[in-house]
Parts: C-alpha cells; structure tokens; sequence
C-alpha cells in the first residue's frame, strides 16, 4: 500500500511544477495580452523573393476592382 | 472585446458612385487624377510615400495581410521637420524611456490608429525598416507598441520620425512621462488564482475517499496523511489567496460597517480551525476542500469582473492632453523647452494643428482655434493680434507667436480641472445593495449560529460547538459575493460589445439609481463634426456645386471638409492658383472659373452678418455672389426617440455653454423652459448638477467636452459621447460611441433588468443556504453535504447570472 504514498509525492511534485510554470507566466507578461499572440502566429516567415509579394498585391487591386464594380 | 475590424472596403467601395480606383495605401477614394506609382494608384503623395518606402524594403507583406491597411494622412497632420525636436532633450527623453542602460533602451507608445493585423505586422517588423531596432511588440488591446533600439544607432527622434514617416504617429502627452505600474495587480490576482485552483485540486484528491462508500475502511495512516496534506495546502490559501477578504473586512469593521467580506471572513477561519481541529483529533479530514474551492471561486469572480477596456482610459486628466514641450521664441533663435519650464511672459510658437497650451494672448499671427475638446464645438474661432486665447484649443492654419500670461498650472483650463476632486474616495461610501443586503445576512446568520449552539448546550452539549460552526461554514455567502461580478461583468460585456463601455461594474448600479438626465447641447446631442448645411441664396446648379467641391477638396478647414462633405457628386475639375487665407477663406481658379469661398467679409466685403448667431459660409462664382451655406446645428439620429423614451421614466435637463438660437428646436423635446439652460460656464454646469443632487436625486450627466468635466466629475455617473474612443475623453464612468446614441435609453433601462437579475440570484443563493442551514442547525452537517452543497451554489449562481444577463440582452434587442 505504500506505493500509494509515493504517488502521492510525485503527484504533488508534478502538480507544484505546473504551478510554478504558470506563475512564472504570469509574472512573465505571457498574460497582459491574450489577443495579439493569435494573431502574430498567422503570419508568414519573411519572404525573400520580391516577385511573390507582388503577386499578392495584385491580387488584391484586382479583388478591389472586382468589388467597386 | 477589441478584434481586428474588418475590412471597410466594401463600405467604401459602395461609397464610390463614380468610376475612380481606390488608394492601395489606405483605400480612400483618388480623385479624378491620382498619382500612379509603380502602376497603382495613391489618393496622396503621404500614401504613396509609404508605399515606396515598404515597396524598396521588400515589405509589401503589409498590404497582402489585410487590404489598404494604411493610414491617411491629412496634410495637416503630416509633422513638420523639427516636430519632434523636443525629443532630444535630456529630460523628457528620460520621462519617456522605460529602460536605458546607455547602450539599449526601451520605450513603449500609444498608438491610437493601431487597427488591424497588418499594423501588427508592420510595426513587429520596424527591425527591417531601421537596423537601431533590435524587437518592437504590439500589445493589440491596448494600442501601444514597445520597441527596443540601440542608442548609437537610432535617437528616440528618429524613432518617432521613423513611425511617423509610416504614418503611425504615437500620442505623447505628458501623461506618457509618468509611467503608471498598471498590469501589477491584474498579475498578483492571477498568481492568487493558480495557487488557490492548485490547492482546491488537490484537496479534493484528497478528500474524495472520504466521500466513497467504505470509507470507514480506509487505514488511519492515509486519512492522517490525506488530512495535513490537506492542512499544508490550505494555509498559503487561506494567509496569501484570501489575504484581501481579512483586509477589506477589518478596514470595514473599523468604519464600523458590515460589508460582504465580513461574513466570508468568518466562515473561512471557522472552516480552517474547524477542520484543523478535527484532523489534529482524528475525528475526520475536514473541510479543506471546501474551504480552497470557495476562495478559487471568489477570485474567478473576482477576475471576471476586473476585465476592463484597456485601450479605454477613463483617469485622463488635462495631462494626457498636453503637449510634453512648447516651442519658445527668443532674440537668439527658436528653442524647445519642456512644458513645466514656461513662465508667464515668454513668447512661444504654436504651429498648425498645436495646442495652446496655457492662457496667453496673441502676439503675432492670424488664430483660428478650434474649441472642440473644450467646448465640442468644432467651427473654429478667429482671434487677432492682441487677443486673449484660453488654453486647450487647436491653433488650425498658420503659425501663431503667443505671450504667456499664465502659468499651466494656473491656466483656466487646469483649474477647470482641478477644482473639484472629491469624488475619488467617495467610493467606499456606496456600494450598494450587497452592503445593505450583507449586514442583514450577517446579522441573521450570526443569531442563527447562536441559538443553534444555545439549543444543543441544553440538548446535548457535545454537538453544541459544532452545531455553531456548521452554520458559520455553511451559510459563508461564496454564492452570494459571486452575484454581482458575474451578472455586471456579463452586462459590461454585452454594453461593451455594442458601443457602450464602462468603467467597472460598479457604475451599472449607479445607472440603476438615476433620477435626473442632464445634456450637454454640443457635441452631445448634435453631431460635433457634421452639420447640417442648407444653401441660401440663388439655386446652385449641378455643374456650381462640382466647382464648389472641386475648391472645397482642397482646403483642410473643417467648414470646407463639411461642405465637401454634404455635396455628393465627385470632384470634377482639377484646381489652380488654389489659396487658403487663414480665417478668412479660400480662393482659386476651377475649370476657368474663378471662385471664392470663405466668410461674408472675404467674398462680399460686406459685414452686416456678423452678428448672425449661425455659422455661414459665402460662395462666389466668376463674376457675382451666388448666396451662402448656412450650418444648422445637426442632432444626432434618434434624438427625439431616445429623449421620448428617456421622458417617461427621468427628468430630463439641458445645460449648453452655447447661444439661446435653438431652445425653439429643443423645447418640443424637453418641454419645459426652465428646464433649458443656455449661455452656461463650465462652473455653471458643475453647480447646475451639485444643485440637482442637493436634492437627492442622483443625476446622471451626458457631456463630450473638456467644458463638461466638471459636471461629469461632480454627477454620480459621468457619461461622455464620443466620435472615436479612442480620442481624448474627460474623467468619466462610461464612453458612448456616438452612433450608437440611439440606443442610450435602451442601455439605462437595461440595467434595470440587470438588477432584477442580482434580486433574483440572492433569492437562489438564500434558498441553498436554508437548506444547508437545515442540516447545520441539526449538526448534521458533514464534510461530503459541504463539498457539495457550497460549490453547487456557486455553479448556479454563476449559471443563471450569466445566461439570463446574455438571454435578457437577446430578447431586449440591446
């Protein structure tokens, strides 16, 4: 049965390990702002080539013509 | 509660009756000849510039995040070289840096036109545009930007012109020099959370064998170690979780008031010595795990309710709304100084679009001074050499020099401000309902818990103790204290998600109470940018109005941008010989045609109109005068619906600083003469509603300007109606965003309904407590009926709070 005990301590250690990683968090600043972090993760890794971006843009005028029309 | 808006291109695109493109940068309309870069069309040069720029910095990214992200910029806006000058000096350079150690140092602005994902990305990416960046963030709710940057690289000018040059322009006042340690008690709440939610987990491990059947089976050895395991975990719970419950419940013992907290405070320490006691005698594990969840709970509805608008500041003092530094004009040259530094008798400059920033007169130079953040009035007034000019307004046109006569200290508008300060701590003095309620609750309780242990002394002595813990324990008002955060919070939410933002809960309640509804006339109840324009005179045909608005197009005045505004057809022709003369008016050749528009003087030489209550503007075409655009004042849609509605319920008031020329207009709506008020001082305004509440009545005053402060300030809810929130508010409780004035009776009598939400959770969080005081009161009480009888309460409270609020905002079409 005295396993059980043992359990227990581990289970408080991984418990306090969680713990602490969230006050460190917060402590941090990981929770000053729950918004921008979402949206940050969306964007592309810088792109190189010119002549891609571009294309994008065109993309785009086209799709504003598309609508004023 | 601030997610990205959404593309108004189509909007726009709508707008558009004519065939021009739209500018790639910002996406506003071209004009009949826009100017091509790079085969795309730009509504202005300061559109196109940006554009290079990115285009050459191989950033184009920005405009495939989102479509025409840019900011426009008005040539107005676009700051003058030495602009930003002020920034080398030593002092104010320090004001603003959060962090220098010589080498590296960082700083954090407020960026207002923060509005999408491309800004994000543009402004996280500033390292490609300038190598002195080492890391910029943006904080999206807030608007604010933090860059880090290398010193011998980048000066903290440069920065700011670096941002400038990309058209996002931060706001730097001198309230930005004092760095308030915001965040800090939204982190200690949190850090409370986690180590109460840790605590509750692991007791009620630690106790649910105790719940199971068998139990009585279960080896001393574990129900000792399970039991001061429990105790061990408890105690940071208790001393550091529920630290603010002690406090707040002694501070209010000794202004000898019962609050909330008192009853939570005592059924705590009972549960704790309770449970300390039975796991010290071995009679059981206690109530640990009900004791941890019930401090969890409260600081969840703690939390809840604390979420605020943090792009939003209610606090603004005129502070946020100086300049950090003035220009001043010596024999030797023009020097810039910090703004603490002026003394009555320098002469300073003040560019277009700069605030005056202290009571002066005008030395040299023609004024036109818009008064809109004083008085909402946003015509501006034309003042001449020798004049008297009180601080706060905008200089619009040429550059002024100004004679100081008054320190900012002294300055009108700062005693303005300064004058009546009392309603900060008036705080603790009402809250309401839950204090009345809970003195009540305490009384009750404790007589309860009293007879209960007196019964059992003489019953059977050995129950008596416990029987009067168990009441203690049972009836601690977890529930009770959760009411009014979750069912405010989720109003404040639901306001906050149609254009009403308060700020905290607590003004809700105040809302409730109102008796008396006290307008401001202008900016409030009339559209403080549109006005609405009728012309006198000859009838102007088609092709006249598209000459007026090819000339109006090109002025920035704000009685040029309302003409351009009220005609829609495109502009047509292109303009020559264009000239603006400051406060006069504007002249130039269209299709041939010579054209004047401006003031009386200015196109007919004449001065008889002068005297014209209203605000005209004569126009002159080739060869004759053709008339006048008369400006009305223009209401706001919904005014007479909203004033209707608000009628039936409270009295209604009006106090303006403005002429009497529209009480004819208003009378139908507020009915009575007396109530009407004209020609009023900010002072006024303030003993108008100190007066009213004399009486008893709380009012409630709806202002836009810094006219109005006081009055807000003295009116037990402050109510400011505002174009862009973003913009400079007074102090107030709540901002309206001005479309949605229409709904502003809706919004008062919702928290009606709101209210009658709390009665209703009481009712719920009384009915549990007599049924756990019915086994308390039997010294029945144990540990399994606690663990779920106290949360339970606390569920359906929260549930029913929540829903019904979402529900009620649903059916009420808010």
């Amino acid at each position: 049965m005295s396993v059980v005990f043992v359990l227990i301590i581990i289970g408080i250690l991984v418990a306090s390990v969680f713990l602490f990683a969230f006050i460190w968090a917060v402590r941090n600043g990981q929770f000053d702002d729950s918004y921008t972090p979402s949206v940050r993760i969306l964007f592309d890794d810088p792109v190189s080539s010119k002549e891609n971006q571009s294309d994008l843009t065109e993309d785009k005028s086209q799709k504003k013509q598309s609508i004023k029309s | 509660m601030f997610y990205l808006q959404k593309s108004n291109q189509q909007l726009k695109a709508q707008l558009l009756k004519n065939d021009h493109q739209t500018c790639i940068h910002c996406g506003d309309d071209c004009g009949p000849a826009p100017i091509i870069w790079n085969n795309k069309p730009f509504c202005c040069q300061g559109c196109q510039t940006v554009y290079q720029l990115l285009n050459e910095n191989q950033m184009d990214q920005y405009y495939s995040i989102q479509a025409a992200p840019g900011i426009k910029l008005n040539t107005d806006q676009i700051p003058s070289d030495d602009k930003f000058a002020y920034l080398d000096l030593e002092e104010i350079r320090n004001g603003l840096l959060d962090f220098s150690d010589g080498g590296v140092s960082k700083v954090r602005f407020f960026i207002p036109t923060i509005h999408c994902a491309s800004c994000i990305w543009l402004l996280e990416n500033l390292h490609t545009l300038h190598r002195g960046v080492i890391q910029s963030s943006v904080n999206f709710p807030k608007k604010e930007v933090s860059i880090t940057f290398r010193d011998d690289e980048i000066t903290l000018r440069q920065l700011v012109e670096l941002l400038a040059s990309i058209h996002y322009l931060p706001e730097i006042s001198q309230q930005s020099m004092e760095k308030p340690e915001k965040g800090k008690t939204n982190k200690t709440l949190l850090a409370k959370i986690g180590i109460a939610g840790f605590g509750f987990l692991n007791t009620m491990l630690y106790h649910f064998p105790q719940y199971m059947p068998g139990s009585e089976h279960l080896e001393t050895d574990f129900r000792l170690t399970f039991g001061w395991l429990s105790f061990l975990l408890s105690i940071p719970v208790l001393i550091y979780c529920a630290s603010d419950y002690f406090l707040t419940a002694w501070k209010s013992l000794r202004k000898k008031m019962i609050s909330i907290d008192l009853p939570i405070a005592i059924g705590l320490v009972t549960l704790f010595l309770q449970s300390t006691y039975e796991v010290a005698s071995d009679q059981g594990i206690g109530y640990f795990d009900s004791m941890t969840g019930l401090v969890f709970f409260m600081l969840i509805g703690k939390w809840y309710q604390s979420i605020t608008y943090e792009a939003l500041t209610f606090e603004r003092d005129y502070k946020s709304y100086f300049p950090v530094a003035v220009t001043k004009v010596t024999p030797e040259g023009n020097t810039t100084i910090a703004l603490n530094e002026l003394k009555a008798g320098d002469r300073i400059l003040v560019r277009n679009q700069e605030l005056i920033p202290t009571d002066a007169t005008i030395e040299k130079g023609h004024a036109s001074i818009d008064y809109s953040f004083v008085t909402g009035e946003s015509i501006p007034v034309a003042k001449n050499t020798g004049d008297f000019v009180f601080a706060g307004g905008r200089q619009m046109g040429s550059a002024i020099e100004l004679l100081v006569q008054k320190e900012v200290e002294q300055s009108y508008l700062t005693q303005l401000w300064n004058q009546d300060k009392k309603k900060a701590d008036d705080k603790s003095a009402m809250s309401g309902i839950m204090d009345k309620v809970s003195q009540y609750f305490t009384l009750v309780i404790i007589s309860i818990a009293l007879s209960a242990g007196i019964y059992w002394n003489f019953a059977d002595s050995s129950k008596a103790l416990f029987a009067f813990t168990s009441v203690l324990i049972i009836a601690c008002p977890c529930a009770l204290a959760l009411t009014i955060p979750f069912t405010f919070g989720t109003t404040m939410r639901q306001f906050g998600r149609k254009g009403f933002y308060l700020k905290n809960t607590a003004v809700i309640e105040k809302l409730y109470r109102i008796k008396t509804v006290v307008f401001d006339k202008t900016g409030t109840i009339t559209h403080a940018q549109s006005s609405k324009i009728e012309f006198r005179g000859e009838k102007l045909s088609d092709e006249q109005t598209r000459l007026i608005k090819s000339l109006v197009f090109h002025s920035t005045h704000p009685l040029s941008k309302a003409i351009y505004e009220s005609i829609p057809e495109p502009v047509s022709y292109e303009v020559s010989n264009f000239k603006e003369i400051p406060s006069l008016g504007i002249t130039g050749l269209v299709n041939g045609k010579k054209i004047n528009i401006g003031s009386q003087y200015f196109v007919t030489g004449d001065q008889s109109s002068a005297k014209e209550l209203k605000t005209q503007v004569w126009v002159f075409i080739e060869n004759k005068t053709l008339g006048y655009f008369q400006f009305e004042n223009n209401y706001r849609e919904g005014l007479a619906k909203t004033i209707a509605n608000l009628q039936t319920s409270y009295e209604l008031h009006l106090i303006s600083g403005d002429n009497e020329s529209e009480r004819l207009n208003l009378l139908p709506l507020f009915q009575d003469h007396a109530r009407l008020n004209f020609n009023q001082s900010p002072t006024d305004k303030l003993n108008y509603i100190k007066n009213l509440q004399q009486n008893g009545e709380d009012a409630l005053m709806i202002g836009d300007g810094l006219n109005d402060a006081g009055a807000l300030n003295e009116s037990k809810v402050g109510l400011v109606v505002a174009d862009n929130i973003y913009n400079f508010t007074p102090a107030c409780d709540a901002i309206l965003q001005a479309e949605k004035f229409a709904s502003l009776h809706r919004f008062i009598q919702f928290t009606k309904t709101s209210m009658r939400i709390v009665w209703l959770s009481f009712l719920i969080s009384f009915l549990y407590n007599i049924v756990g005081i019915s086994f308390a009161v039997q010294g029945n009480l144990s540990p399994i009926i606690a663990a779920i009888l106290m949360p339970l309460s606390s569920v359906t409270v929260v549930a029913f709070a929540t829903f019904s609020v979402n529900f009620m905002v649903k059916r009420k079409q808010l």
